[in-house]
């Protein structure tokens, strides 16, 4: 643990800070965005990019793909793995459930020197590849997800795969927690831990928050982290936002056994104003330009305070 | 006719023999889809999903992202109405190897709608870079695992299992339709195990003076076959098509698009389930009762040719019938 001390943590709460940033700006920048979802993960992502997940390093930002065609018979798969292990023996792999998150994953790729800040030049542009909602091409994103519930079913495939190739590398997979509502979701952790995949790593965002409002009158999951152990999973349970906690929670033992890490979130951590919001956390809409007025004076202060 | 027991589960097992690459996938049905030779015979590539068809999917999709290639076992109605989202997004948008391997096609099990798969084709052809193979007899069942193991991408095949008629000598290829007959009066294309019904007819056409061409088809998608397409413009009366498949999105509505696409102008008649869910009862009472039978094949080919045939029973060709209840499976469904 001697890696991860509070020089490390006070390195990943900078990180935090600036993906919480950028997301803001685009969101102000593009009328709209997943904005929450940045408040509620940046810790947990800046921990996981800063260190957490073996990554191989990238000495100079890498720019995103054009857009180069869905795959086909003449087309073959293009992913974002080149920002994460680029496919390289003895890395982990990074499969990212939520493909709403995906604007997250760019901020942090940024934030981490992986990505060059002008790659977000083509977010959300026609002819891009890095879309607002992202998919296998986009920078960070190694499958096709956002069909929720999927993400962890195809990361098992891959964690059998290392498992039969006796390949080194942990399959971490980012996870929010309204997905856990789906069947397949339960089919997968059924089938993970019943296949003993302890190169298998879950890291959930549990924000309480989705489309239709608090989860909680929507579906409610809890005793959630029981519901892993009871499954057959080694489940740590921590208060999110905290990069050291997220070091000692995936340091458990758990041999063979997934292991679950749930983050206790607050879908407004950091930007405390967007509390008023609540129930509606998922799309930071703007009511009026008004309001989109007001958001982007407080970008700008919080913008003056840093510089 | 050569009769064979349990040709999947030997072929399988022979076939996959050099192929470390090759994994079984299976939702709790493994004997009754014929892999529990395999199971048995490499327990390493065999892996047990249980009763969970939308993670065995996206799993698969995984496995072959990381250069496996898993053959999925389980009944088809599972595979297309249960994972579809999966199927669409873990592995035919990404192109992936899967190869899905689905069975109990249509009117070959009592198990009632439940079991039942009738609008396969019309659902896994309309995703991009599928392929959607059907066999018709043993030596089909034997073909297919390579023919699918050579295409690169997804393949959906309607598989037979227990004991079946070997119909056919030469090998199933891909994109080839089997042309069985010549004739410039009328055209049939069948697919499946409805081809054993159209070769039955031989006889009574022959015998009545009616020239016919016939076709057996095992791809689906692609459909690209331009020889039956010249057959039928140059027919007198036209096309019948005959499949053990609703008459929305299946054989018949390929041969449609073809056809207007080609702008042939000659009539289709389209032999099929009508646009209607079957129930639970034996194969030739199905096939009966759904019009998908020797006798709806010839009193549509009456209504095309306009006359009606002379023929008695004797006149129709053999058929095999297997036993419900048999010891090529494990139960009687």
């Amino acid at each position: 643990m001697a890696k991860y001390d509070k020089k490390w943590e006070k390195e990943v709460l900078k990180i935090a800070d600036g993906v919480r940033m950028r997301v803001f700006q685009f969101t102000v920048e593009q009328n709209g965005g997943y904005l929450s979802q940045a408040c509620s993960s940046a810790e947990t992502f800046g921990a996981l990019y800063h260190g957490l997940m073996k990554l191989p390093k990238i000495d100079k930002p890498l720019l995103p793909d054009p857009w180069q065609g869905v795959p086909g018979p003449n087309n073959p798969v293009h992913t974002g793995i080149k920002f994460n292990s680029g496919g390289k023996e003895g890395y982990d792999r990074f499969i990212m459930s939520p493909a709403q998150y995906a604007l997250v994953v760019y901020a942090v790729l940024i934030e981490t020197g992986r990505m060059d800040e002008s790659g977000m030049e083509a977010y959300n542009k026609d002819g891009g590849s890095v879309e607002m909602i992202g998919a296998e091409h986009s920078p960070g994103m190694e499958v096709t997800t956002g069909s929720l519930g999927q993400g962890i079913s195809q990361a098992s495939g891959i964690a059998m795969a290392y498992k039969l190739k006796k390949k080194k590398g942990k399959i971490f997979t980012f996870l929010s927690d309204g997905e856990c509502q789906s069947g397949e979701f339960w089919e997968a952790i059924q089938a993970a831990s019943f296949h003993k995949l302890d190169n298998m790593i879950m890291v959930i965002d549990r924000n309480g928050c989705q489309c239709d409002g608090l989860m909680k009158p929507v579906m409610g999951i809890e005793p959630f982290d029981e519901r892993f152990r009871s499954f057959g999973c080694e489940c740590v349970r921590i208060k999110g936002h905290k990069p050291l906690a997220l070091a000692e929670a995936l340091a458990t033992p758990h041999r063979g056994k997934p292991l679950v890490v749930i983050t206790d979130t607050s879908p407004y951590h950091g930007l405390t104003f967007l509390k008023e919001r609540s129930p509606k956390f998922h799309y930071v809409r703007f009511t009026d330009p008004k309001q989109r007025e007001e958001y982007r004076k407080i970008y700008e202060e919080m913008k003056k305070e840093r510089a | 006719m050569e009769i064979l027991k349990r040709v999947h589960a030997n072929n399988l097992v022979k076939w996959a023999k050099d192929k470390p690459e090759v994994l079984v996938l299976s939702a709790d049905l493994t004997s009754s889809c014929e892999a529990d030779s395999f199971r048995d015979t490499y327990p390493d590539r065999f892996f047990s999903m249980g009763i969970a068809e939308q993670n065995m999917l996206a799993f698969a999709g995984g496995l072959a992202r990381e250069g496996f290639v898993p053959y999925v076992h389980t009944f088809a109605v599972f595979i297309y109405r249960r994972a579809l989202d999966q199927i669409a997004m873990s592995v035919a948008y990404p192109n992936l190897p899967v190869k899905m391997i689905g069975f109990l096609p249509g009117v070959t099990t009592p198990g009632g709608a439940t079991h039942q798969a009738i609008e396969d084709t019309a659902i896994m052809r309309s995703l991009p870079n599928m392929t959607v193979l059907e066999v018709g007899d043993a030596t089909e069942v034997e073909n297919v695992l390579d023919l699918a193991y050579k295409i690169p991408g997804p393949v959906y095949v309607w598989m037979l299992r227990g004991e079946l008629p070997r119909i056919f000598n030469t090998p199933m290829e891909f994109k080839k339709p089997r042309k069985l007959s010549e004739g410039k009066d009328l055209v049939i294309v069948s697919a499946g195990l409805c081809t054993e019904e159209m070769l039955r007819t031989t006889k009574v056409f022959k015998d009545n003076g009616v020239d016919v061409a016939m076709y057996h088809v095992s791809t689906l998608k692609p459909f690209d076959y331009p020889e039956s397409m010249k057959d039928i413009k140059e027919s007198k009366y036209g096309v019948i098509t005959l499949e053990n498949h609703t008459i929305i999105g299946g054989l018949g509505t390929c041969i449609a698009e073809s056809m207007a696409e080609e702008g042939i102008g000659k009539k289709l008649y389209r032999v099929g389930i009508n646009d209607v869910f079957l129930h639970g009862a034996s194969r030739p009472y199905l096939m009966k009762e759904y019009g998908i039978d020797v006798h709806a094949l010839l009193q549509t080919a009456e209504k095309a040719i306009g006359k009606t045939l002379k023929y008695t029973e004797d006149d129709l060709g053999e058929v095999f019938i297997p036993a419900l209840h048999s010891d090529a499976k494990p139960e009687a469904l």
